[in-house]
């Protein structure tokens, strides 16, 4: 087996493994997926309308957002990557590894989802197939940069978890899982499309569900890649073997530069 | 021909205002097991950590088999093998799974036996936070030599080992010294330094203090020779008696003990004395300064070479 493969297999049974990872990948999302599934629709039937794309959000925010970060920074803090950089692990498999195994944990939850909520919930199934993967690869890719990005420039633990809540809350609220963009005040929409889930929700949405809601869904695909693409690029170039000895190559502010193509966005579709 | 494995020439490492480590040079050969000694503070990791690669030198160069490792991180994967102060693994990462995961990336077969041979084999399925602190270290060992290195880097092998774990690692130190494997030890532990070492450098304030054998060490000290005897009647009772080159005498647990310059001369006169006062002698030790002695010494005066 290659060493990929080998530090593949091992993150992905770390996933499973580890309690908390366990909680974020698997157990928050599907809790939450049941509960807002029961009460949601019960009390705004429409909810049943996105309880799929909504629910995938959700499951790819918490295990990217509150779940990858975290592992990676206590790792850097006890000394886990040292032992890596001695023994050969180039600094991109420690970051795109628990990425991509993470993204395997959300597409089985998403998948989990997608079977079971028609059956449970009576929600509709997507009508574009290809569109609903697409849109569910570049979301995840999203903020598989913007957790990673995250995870470099955190300086503790603390500070991981400010970061992440910074971006998961605010895109829970005004993100368009729960309430539709279009049906929030304008400031408030305008604010959310600084966050990728409104982005994620209107390209479900316009590609998944073909629905004509706001702007054109392939500008938030493209905005998507865009955001997947810088921050994950910024996470590689800013990131650090040793938080004792760091040699960073550049200012943590450089992270900023990964809210570009969302501020763009914001500026030019509205 | 030259067989330097490591060449270190002026190595500078400075930590803002902090020199830890001011203009150091020295080599180290193939097959050769050198003792890197300092108290806490002194550079040694500095020096050791920057020969891995972990930490950029601020001035001279560092060569491990004529790679830098500083800017040749790929070439050197291969050539060492380290056993890092702090044992640091994934604390989900099983015992199997770990020698498997290192070996993949240097690209050689797991070596499940050095498992055995650590005494980790009933430990194989378990986990690394399950491990107690000295298996561990084991562990880590194991994953250090499993890709059989030719340079070993050992930072506080020891710490946290039971005696027999201990011996089995000192043993294993042997074997690979012999096999060619050349190994830097950072302790604390003088009587390993002593033990195991060719040659040992102190280090004191980034600078060495004193280099060469243990032997060399010791022998160029102050320290004095420490002569213990007991008679079976009271011929070395009286405090007055004096005997060449000693220095002091003290008694303890019906042993005179005394502390000489010359061992020759103060042992043939003690000798003398008890024959001429017609007394027996039931027991003499001699012991000379240790490692530690001479360490202490040089710590304690700010010694330099």
């Amino acid at each position: 087996m290659s060493a990929f493969m080998n530090h593949f297999s091992f993150e992905f049974r770390t996933g499973i493994r580890n309690k908390e990872l366990l909680l974020m990948n698997y157990l928050f999302p599907l809790g939450f997926y049941v509960m807002a599934g029961m009460f949601v629709t019960e009390l705004n039937p429409a909810f049943r309308e996105t309880v799929i794309p909504s629910m995938i959000l959700f499951a790819i925010m918490v295990s990217m957002l509150l779940g990858l970060p975290q592992p990676l920074v206590t790792a850097r803090e006890v000394g886990i990557f040292r032992s890596y950089k001695i023994n050969g692990v180039p600094a991109i498999s420690i970051l795109t590894i628990p990425a991509l195994t993470t993204m395997l944990h959300t597409l089985i939850v998403a998948v989990v989802i997608t079977a079971t909520a028609p059956l449970i919930f009576d929600a509709p199934l997507p009508v574009n197939w290809p569109g609903f993967i697409v849109v569910f690869l570049l979301t995840a890719f999203a903020f598989i940069g913007i957790s990673l990005l995250i995870s470099v420039i955190s300086s503790s633990s603390r500070a991981t978890v400010l970061w992440s809540q910074l971006i998961f809350l605010p895109s829970m609220m005004i993100g368009g899982l729960m309430i539709p963009a279009h049906m929030m005040p304008d400031a408030l929409a305008r604010i959310g499309m600084l966050l990728p889930s409104t982005y994620s929700m209107s390209a479900f949405q316009g590609l998944a569900k073909n629905w004509t809601i706001g702007f054109d869904p392939y500008w938030s695909l493209a905005v998507l890649l865009a955001g997947g693409v810088l921050s994950f690029g910024l996470a590689i170039y800013l990131f650090c073997w040793d938080s004792h000895n760091r040699t960073q190559r550049g200012h943590p502010m450089l992270a900023l530069l990964a809210l570009l193509p969302y501020a763009l966005g914001a500026l030019l579709l509205w | 021909m030259n067989d330097s494995v490591i060449q270190v020439r002026d190595f500078r490492k400075i930590y803002g205002d902090v020199v830890a480590v001011d203009g150091i040079s020295f080599e180290v050969k193939r097959g050769e097991i050198f003792g890197l000694l300092g108290p806490n503070g002194a550079g040694k990791t500095s020096t050791l950590e920057s020969l891995e690669g972990l930490r950029i030198p601020d001035g001279g160069s560092l060569q491990v088999m004529g790679v830098d490792p500083a800017h040749q991180s790929r070439k050197l994967r291969n050539l060492i093998g380290v056993q890092l102060q702090t044992s640091a693994l994934p604390d989900s990462i099983t015992v199997v799974e770990a020698m498997k995961f290192f070996c993949a990336y240097h690209g050689v077969a797991p070596r499940y036996d050095l498992i055995d041979r650590l005494g980790l084999t009933e430990k194989r399925g378990a986990r690394h936070h399950q491990l107690s602190a000295g298996q561990q270290r084991r562990l880590v060992l194991a994953l250090a030599i499993a890709h059989n290195p030719p340079v070993l880097f050992l930072d506080e092998p020891t710490a946290g080992l039971d005696v027999a774990s201990r011996v089995e690692l000192h043993n294993l130190m042997r074997e690979l010294q012999a096999g060619g494997t050349t190994i830097m030890l950072a302790t604390h532990d003088m009587a390993e330094a002593a033990e195991m070492a060719d040659r040992v450098a102190i280090l004191l304030r980034g600078k060495f203090a004193a280099t060469g054998t243990p032997l060399d060490i010791t022998a160029t000290g102050a320290g004095l020779t420490k002569i213990s005897v007991r008679t079976q009647g009271s011929s070395l009772s009286d405090s007055d008696i004096t005997f060449p080159a000693v220095r002091r005498h003290v008694s303890k647990d019906e042993y005179s003990i005394y502390f000489s310059t010359d061992i020759g001369p103060t042992v043939s006169a003690i000798i003398d004395h008890i024959k001429s006062q017609g007394d027996t002698l039931i027991d003499l030790r001699v012991e000379r300064p240790s490692l530690e002695d001479r360490f202490l010494e040089i710590t304690t005066t700010g010694g330099i070479r």
